[in-house]
């Protein structure tokens, strides 16, 4: 039974305090097995905490967890042979090689010494680390580590995967590489719980998403509904001319069926956009009413237009994330 | 993605596929075993940092050389008479300093990102802790056997020969081992690795002083001999000089135990609870 539970986690009332800071807010989650499940917030959402919570590193003050069909309070080490964690900041000894790094989690996890070795030498190789695996791992670029982190959790394949922030401060490219590493591992049949700054991340990963704010899920669906709720991009226009923004927000406004708001730059203005076919007959109408663009773009929101649409006030203290509207 | 203009790409995706398709499930390999892997672990980081050792290599050897050199004379009627007395003293000095290292570099280790994969794992709760300390009985004998290879350049030689010392050696290691839990325990309950040095020292300072290491204590006022009486340092030292010399008894030894063996009983526990509680 505990094999073919049909959810990989679920969650009711989940709550953690710190004092009297409560982390973790009565968070109510369901992962089905299989899927890629993305917690997106800003700093101090809670993440950390949830993700922690679940692979039993803490016990919750109130609420029920059900991991891979057993309970993290009564069942912790039944879930931890079961389970891999990639942590915010990296799980990985620093001091050791590459080689040696994985050579002792083998170690630890019971593969005898030369499987460990052999295991070790094909997970440097299947990420790309070969080159460096007799390096201290102090040496890895951002991008290394993070690799060098997921076959650290990988060594036993895991039925469930805990990613904490995997791609926050890497390039583009490594981005892109571990991506790519994330969704063979789901093809695997690992569950994926990650978590994320990134609503782009969120989007081209997660089966379904959950935004945090202060310890609760205040959205929840698959990308397609999260942006339904929230608008599929937003335009942000410039003016030439800062005299003719209540114009142009008039006309946007009539055009888009939007909300149009002012930006801190005199001349800029921003809509959420539900509808892409829609923002070239609007910027048509604006230079045709004589309102001059000097520039405009259309991407996908950024967390803080996330929140924004959601909440009605930006996130408490997001991390600003220049690649989340590329 | 990016990945594909990779020509060797698609040979690594190859790999990959391959190696995140096998699912080996070994079974846990039990706690001694779980142990034993943080030992080697400790043993890579003295690899990786040598100069880690440095400390434990150099204050021996100036306390050796200064002590005999100066105060052999005075203390004994000649240094070589006083190096024959002094050097089980700084075979005790020297094992006792190190194993403040154990909390030191504990300190320091816990906080850092890997100890959460360490917790989330199928493993012997304590392991990466008592791997630590039996990897530093290494770190004892290495320094040890420095000492007693300084000793033996500047004439120090055991009556009891080769065997008195792997025996002293061992006996060394043993009580650092047990009193080492006591550095743990304060590794576990204070923040940062330089108040677990301070207090450390204030720990150890008077334990080595007064003590038999350096002078007999026949000359010292009564208080004071009755404390060397039942320092364990001193009582270590007794029976390593017992041991060099040939003239140990069973006695000497359990005496020179038995703190250790306390320290164990009493902290031991304390540190796993430390250690288990959430952080
Ligand atoms: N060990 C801890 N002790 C006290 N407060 C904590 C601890 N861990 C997290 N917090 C607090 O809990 C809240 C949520 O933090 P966290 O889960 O790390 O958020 P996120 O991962 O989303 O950035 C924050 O206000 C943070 O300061
Ligand atoms: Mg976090």
């Amino acid at each position: 039974m505990h094999q073919h539970h049909p959810l990989a986690i679920e969650t009711s009332g989940l709550v953690k305090c710190f004092g009297t800071n409560r982390a973790v807010d009565g968070i109510d989650l369901q992962v089905r097995q299989g899927s890629i499940y993305g917690l997106l917030g800003p700093n101090g959402a809670g993440k950390t905490t949830t993700v922690r919570l679940l692979a039993t590193l803490l016990r919750p003050d109130a609420g029920k967890a059900i991991v891979l069909g057993r309970d993290v309070v009564r069942e912790p080490d039944e879930i931890r042979r079961q389970i891999s964690l990639t942590g915010q900041f990296a799980s990985i000894d620093e001091d050791l090689t590459g080689y040696e790094n994985l050579v002792l989690l083998a170690r630890l996890l019971g593969f005898s010494r030369s499987q460990s070795k052999a295991r070790a030498g094909e997970l440097l190789d299947a990420f790309d680390l070969e080159d460096a695996s007799r390096r201290q791992a102090k040496t890895y670029s951002g991008g290394m580590r993070r690799r060098l982190d997921i076959a650290a959790s990988i060594i036993s394949t895991p039925d469930l995967l805990f990613l904490d922030e995997p791609t926050t401060g890497l390039d583009p490219r490594s981005r892109g590489q571990v991506w790519e590493l994330i969704r063979m591992l789901v093809a695997g049949g690992t569950t994926v719980l990650l978590t994320t700054q990134y609503l782009e991340e969120a989007d081209q990963l997660a089966d379904r998403i959950a935004v945090i704010d202060r310890g609760s899920v205040i959205a929840e669906g698959t990308s397609t509904e999260l942006k339904a709720s929230i608008g599929s991009g937003v335009l942000h226009v410039r003016l030439s001319d800062p005299a003719q923004r209540d114009a142009a927000r008039q006309l946007l406004a009539e055009r888009l069926g939007a909300l149009v708001h002012l930006e801190g730059d005199p001349r800029a203005l921003a809509a959420q956009v539900s509808d892409p076919d829609r923002v070239a007959a609007a910027l048509v109408a604006l230079s045709a009413s004589g309102i001059a663009v000097s520039d405009f773009s259309l991407g996908q929101p950024s967390l803080d237009e996330v929140f924004f649409a959601l909440t009605g006030h930006a996130a408490a203290s997001a991390d600003q994330s220049p690649e989340s509207a590329l | 993605m990016n990945m594909t203009s990779n020509p060797r790409r698609s040979d690594v995706d190859q790999t990959l596929r391959k190696t995140l398709a096998a699912r080996h499930a070994p079974t846990s390999p039990g706690a001694v075993a779980n142990a034993l892997t943080f030992g080697w672990r400790a043993l890579l980081k003295i690899k990786h940092m040598p100069e880690q050792l440095f400390d434990v290599i150099v204050t021996p050897i100036m306390f050796t050389v200064m002590f005999t050199y100066l105060f052999g004379g005075a203390l004994a009627g000649s240094t070589d008479a006083y190096l024959q007395f002094l050097l089980p003293g700084i075979l005790v000095q020297t094992v006792t300093f190190t194993s403040i290292y154990t909390g030191f570099t504990l300190n320091g280790d816990i906080s850092k990102g890997v100890f959460d994969r360490f917790r989330s794992m199928p493993i012997w709760k304590p392991a990466p802790i008592v791997g630590a300390m039996v990897g530093d009985t290494v770190r004892y004998t290495v320094s040890s056997l420095i000492v007693v290879a300084v000793g033996f350049i500047m004439g120090f030689r055991a009556e009891t020969g080769a065997s008195g010392i792997v025996l002293s050696i061992l006996l060394l290691d043993l009580f650092a081992f047990g009193i080492g839990w006591i550095f743990t325990t304060l590794a576990l309950t204070v923040r940062t690795p330089s108040t677990v040095m301070t207090l450390s020292w204030l720990v150890l300072m008077p334990l080595t002083f007064a003590s038999n290491i350096f002078v007999d204590p026949a000359t010292m006022p009564g208080w004071l001999q009755a404390i060397v009486g039942v320092n364990p340092v001193a009582l270590l030292v007794t029976a390593v000089r017992g041991i060099m010399s040939g003239t140990v008894t069973a006695g000497e030894i359990g005496f020179a135990l038995l703190a250790p063996a306390l320290v164990t009983a009493i902290c031991a526990p304390v540190a796993m609870y430390l250690y288990g509680r959430e952080r």
